[in-house]
């Protein structure tokens, strides 16, 4: 089985060294750590952006590339919370806690400095549990048939849309929209056409990208334009020499770093629980262990790379159930999937003794693409910190183009462009009533194939619905299912949902409802 | 009384309009649904998720509003009114026009003239945008688009063409 996963291991590296493959990376990791340091770009609207790009490419290439600006950007977001105090990108909200106080004690540097080296370190474990996790899963995977797919899936969506942030049943919701949108355009077993309202160009369906980029370009410009504070520059001169950790520093640093990795690894097996959760719950339990949990807060530097360990760890763990069940844990991960898709690869856990190269590929690169990080970071920060000021009023308009110019790309057709401006403006409603539109798209993603093997097993079964709980493997997934639901309705009936989340929440500032209206909350210093 | 006074509440709060938006999309979607063959749960027809899923949304959204009406504050706090604080009708509307603008601007002169209505319209949407720095920023977003989706993307629409296509 070792033996198997390290000869995997030798051929990924052998096609991510292909020299246009390690160039995608680095434009991936680039692109990636650029969108990251920038306020108000995530990391889902730049591989919405670039997926259309993609399509030219070759299948490896592409998902290298859009894989790269996915771990790539949290380095960049890193990089702004700790030296603006804007959590702009969720997973390093917490970073801020600690990061922003350091910063201010002129120490930001140091924070920044350990936080790569605590980065790199959480990556690389992430990446070994996926060398080590992936062929596992997939030998139990391989025996699934349709009704454990089924309920599998079920279980994907229904824990990205409960443990991830809001309100589980407004997450559910949005599953449930995801999957219908999913099921808009032809039929595939039937051949008609459903909702298409007489309009041919949605016989494919709607858009992946134009759904994405509705959702978290158009509408999140919306959330934020104008709301955007100043940015404050006053701390942000950070020089390479200022990045270099005292020996003390290192020693501190140490053992938070790989329990927050461990944390983070944990989390990404939890289907649903994207890094975000992950830093919360590590920069928690570090707090819950030390020996002086009054001092979080004040720049210590345990509660910087603690939860940045942890995002780490978790957003390379999560690759895990994404390329080995072909089932996303987060928005980001479906993208991807959708991105194979589009490539004409079917997910699953064929995937990686059909596609080696893709998969082993991917994994040789992450390794590959995160030394890249650590050496953009380091000798760069200075670059990377003047990009943190460039105006927002510049940065949505010129972002518009790229929405629009996508989303006409993908298909040469101006109809998606008409669909992501309505796409935008119901996914700025949602966003207003309290909706995150994140599981739209895990729903929308899942969708045809959670209808395909729902039918599938429905037709084996002769119509027997109680196939789900009689095959064994599916009942314990909808036992899971089963006990989700009835521990959220539990915490909500005892009126303390998950109650490190609203604790993050306050921390950083009230109530967030996308990443970047959380930037008009926190207290940026007067001065 | 008091019901008049819950229901006073629950219409001041946002998740009622949350739910009832549900209410409406689900009721919508099982009701186109049912024209479709429903066929039966062995042979399902094309009707029968879709409408399921109306339904199951239907009952999220009565849940959603139903729950607002429980006592105490929700996630969202205080802040129950449907608008933000600082209404931007006129950067919502820039930023939705920028689309359109695209569409016409580049279907019927080409990707130039889109490109810079685009950038320009979507500018004009911040409160401290002024003409001249929006001209210069639609101007070298036009060109640097240009060069990259049309010269090395390959992207086939015209650069620039009069009334192109019809």
């Amino acid at each position: 089985m070792i033996e198997q996963a390290l000869s995997g291991l030798w051929y990924g590296f052998g096609v991510a060294f292909e020299p246009h493959n390690i160039l995608w990376c680095f434009v991936g990791v680039l692109v990636g750590n650029m969108v990251g340091v920038l306020p108000g770009m995530g990391p889902l609207a730049t591989i919405s952006i670039l997926l259309p790009l993609t399509f030219g490419m070759k299948p490896v290439g592409a998902i290298l590339m859009l894989g790269g600006v996915m771990y790539g950007a949290q380095y960049g977001g890193a990089i702004c919370s700790i030296l603006l105090n804007l959590p702009c990108h969720p997973p390093h909200a917490v970073t801020c806690l600690d990061g922003f106080p350091m910063t201010k004690q002129g120490r930001g540097g140091v924070a920044l400095g350990l936080t790569v080296f605590a980065s790199f370190v959480g990556a690389s474990w992430g990446i070994t549990e996926m060398i080590f996790l992936s062929p596992l899963l997939v030998k139990a995977a391989l025996q699934f048939g349709p009704a454990e797919v089924c309920s599998l899936m079920l279980l994907g969506l229904l824990a990205g849309s409960t443990l991830a942030r809001g309100s589980p049943i407004k997450g559910v919701a949005m599953t449930v929209l995801g999957l219908f949108l999913g099921s808009v355009g032809t039929d595939l077993e039937t051949g008609s056409e459903r909702y298409t309202f007489g309009m041919t160009e949605l016989d494919d369906g709607i858009e992946l990208i134009a759904l994405a980029l509705g959702l978290f370009g158009i509408a999140e410009f919306m959330n934020s334009v104008n709301q955007v504070a100043p940015i404050n520059t006053k701390y942000t001169n950070v020089g390479i020499k200022d990045m270099r950790p005292t020996k003390a520093d290192m020693k501190r640093a140490f053992f938070p770093m790989w329990r927050g990795t461990i944390v983070g690894s944990l989390c990404s097996l939890i289907p649903g629980t994207g890094p975000t959760i992950a830093s919360f719950v590590a920069y928690a339990t570090e707090k819950k262990i030390s020996k002086h949990p009054e001092k979080f807060g004040t720049g210590l530097i345990e509660g910087v790379v603690c939860p940045e360990a942890s995002t780490h760890s978790s957003v390379q763990g999560d690759f895990i159930p994404t390329m080995s069940l072909g089932i996303p844990g987060d928005a980001v991960m479906a993208l991807l999937l959708g991105a194979l898709m589009i490539q004409g690869i079917v997910p699953g856990p064929q995937l990686i003794s059909q596609h080696p190269d893709i998969f082993w590929g991917l994994v040789a690169s992450f390794w590959i693409g995160n030394i890249m990080l650590v050496l953009l970071n380091v000798p760069l920060i200075g670059i990377w910190v003047k990009m943190l000021a460039i105006p927002y009023r510049y940065l949505y308009p010129s972002a518009m183009f790229f929405v629009c110019i996508g989303v006409y790309a993908a298909n040469n057709d101006f109809f998606q462009v008409g669909e992501v401006a309505v796409i935008g403006l119901f996914g700025y409603v949602l966003l207003r009533l309290g909706f995150h539109p994140a599981p739209i798209l895990l729903g929308f993603v899942l969708g045809p194939r959670f209808e395909e093997n729902f039918r599938r097993a429905m037709l084996i079964s002769r119509g027997d619905i109680l196939v789900f709980v009689e095959r064994p493997i599916s009942a314990v997934f909808v036992a899971l299912c089963a006990i989700l639901i009835g521990s959220q309705i539990y915490f909500r009936l005892k009126g303390a949902k998950a109650d490190l989340e609203p604790a993050a929440e306050n921390a950083v500032g009230g109530e967030a409802p996308t990443s970047l209206a959380a930037q008009r909350v926190p207290a940026t210093p007067a001065e | 009384m008091r019901l008049s006074n819950s229901l006073r509440e629950l219409i001041g709060k946002r998740d009622f309009y949350a739910g009832g938006l549900m209410l409406l999309l689900g009721l919508g979607i099982a009701l186109k649904g049912t024209t479709y063959r429903a066929g039966t749960l062995m042979h399902m027809g094309p009707g029968f998720l879709p409408t399921a899923l109306g339904v199951l949304l239907m009952l999220l959204g009565i849940a959603i509003a139903a729950a607002s009406l429980a006592p105490g504050p929700d996630e969202h706090g205080g802040d129950q009114s449907l608008l933000p604080e600082h209404p931007q009708w006129w950067a919502w509307f820039c930023i939705l026009m920028s689309p359109i603008a695209f569409i016409f601007f580049g279907r019927y002169f080409g990707m130039a003239p889109g490109t810079f209505a685009c950038v320009f319209i979507a500018a004009l949407g911040d409160k401290t945008a002024s003409w001249k720095g929006t001209i210069i920023l639609a101007s070298v977003v036009t060109v640097f688009g240009v060069s990259l989706f049309s010269y090395f993307l390959q992207v086939p629409m015209p650069i620039l063409t009069w009334r192109g296509e019809f």
